[in-house]
């Protein structure tokens, strides 16, 4: 059994000038094979106007266990959304 | 179903970490890769994820048997977007399987060696034209019916992968319902070739969801932990519920003497499919099985020359690039 070819992260920006999102992955040679393929793989039905190929193991990622540290100090900052505020409704649209 | 008989294992875990892991699944809150997850959950998954990706890629060699003969340009056409379908689809679930730690090339080992399943309906031969209408009507239609709630089950990435294949999938039925229609409203000949390939479709379509499962051990600790979201009995009579009257649009008879619509149900009564023959096809005694088998291997073989130099000429080319750094 010969080697296997290395798995890459597929992006499309699709029709709206959208960012880039994550659609999956495929196994590829190379950058230029993994952006062909994809195109097969991920835009038979006219998803994507672009795409983004990346190595995976080039791609670094959080650790589920720092969810509580990373994401939680965010949950009391309530005064980040507009709704916090009580504007009277004399003011007008805001 | 496309994955046929999905034994769970079980494994030895952390009794606390396990009621954690399902008090998430219960509150419907997805599990993704880097997750703790039981031992037990993973090699179910990959058993069961790997024989639904198997099932799309074997699936497609019934198909391909009509491409080179399909009826005018444009059902070429079709069937050929059809059959890339399916090449796409075994590619979204052998991703989603490899997110759980096993390789691709594991997967497709165990495929070719015949330790891993697919579908038993692909060992059935598609001898006519009307045949690919019936794959597309009642083998696609059977598997929308399992594929369509297992966009909710707890893995992450089965999940996504499902929902990429429901999407794609409708096409599928409706293609192959459209050629029944034709047949069936076409010359005397052609509506006997549609009435044929019910005939030898309907029971092997039964089949596809696996016999009966209420009593399993292994169906309710898949149940338990959403990889698996109905009985077969359930998903097998919303089928026929949903099927018989197709059939009768077509001006088709359902093969069954015994189909009855059972008003106190709301659902039709139906004979069993013949278990013994399903049970030999799993086994290998199938019609096409060994044909399949042969024409993965064969094009496993053939491709390993493609495989090995386009890898070749990738290192070549990184290799000239970093040297002209």
């Amino acid at each position: 059994m010969s080697k296997e070819w290395p798995l890459w992260e597929i992006f499309i920006r699709g029709q709206h000038g959208l960012s880039h999102r994550h659609v999956g992955s495929l196994h590829a040679p190379d950058a230029e094979m993994a952006i062909k393929n994809a195109r097969d793989v991920y835009t038979r039905r006219n998803e994507g106007v672009s795409i983004w190929v990346v190595e995976a193991n080039n791609i670094a990622a959080s650790a589920p266990s720092e969810k509580g540290p990373l994401y939680e100090p965010s949950e009391s900052k309530i005064y980040r959304h507009p709704t916090f505020y009580d504007i009277p409704d004399d003011v007008g649209h805001m | 179903m496309y994955a046929q008989m999905i034994q769970s294992e079980a494994s030895q875990d952390d009794p606390q970490k396990l009621a954690e892991f399902q008090a998430r699944i219960d509150a419907d809150i997805k599990i993704e890769p880097r997750d703790w997850m039981p031992e037990g959950y993973r090699k179910t998954l990959i058993r069961q994820i790997g024989q639904h990706a198997h099932s799309e890629i074997v699936g497609q060699l019934p198909e391909g048997n009509w491409i080179t003969r399909a009826p005018t340009l444009e059902r070429k056409m079709i069937l050929l977007a059809k059959v890339q379908d399916e090449a796409g689809h075994g590619l979204y679930l052998y991703c989603a399987a490899e997110t759980l730690g096993v390789s691709r090339d594991d997967l497709t080992e165990q495929l070719l060696s015949g330790k891993m399943k697919y579908s038993s309906i692909f060992n059935y031969p598609t001898l006519t034209w009307a045949d690919i209408g019936a794959v597309g009507w009642l083998v696609d239609g059977a598997a929308i019916m399992n594929q369509v709630p297992l966009q909710r089950t707890s893995y992450g990435p089965y999940s996504r992968a499902m929902i990429r294949i429901c999407k794609e999938e409708s096409f599928h039925q409706r293609q192959g319902f459209d050629i029944m229609m034709k047949m069936a409203q076409g010359t005397e000949a052609q509506r006997r070739m549609a009435q044929d390939a019910l005939n030898r479709f309907w029971y092997p379509s039964l089949m596809m969801f696996g016999p009966s499962d209420a009593e399993s051990v292994h169906s309710t600790q898949n149940m338990a932990w959403k990889i698996k979201m109905n009985t077969n009995d359930e998903l097998r009579q919303k089928f026929v519920d949903q099927t018989v009257p197709q059939a009768e649009f077509l001006g088709l008879t359902v093969p069954d003497e015994n189909l009855a619509w059972n008003e106190e149900k709301g659902g039709y009564d139906f004979s069993e499919p013949d278990w013994s023959e399903f049970f030999d096809v799993l086994k290998g005694n199938g019609p096409c099985n060994t044909e399949r088998l042969e024409a993965r291997n064969k094009a496993w073989d053939d491709g390993a020359w493609v495989r090995e130099g386009l890898l070749a000429h990738a290192e070549k080319k990184r290799a000239r690039k970093t040297a002209a750094e």
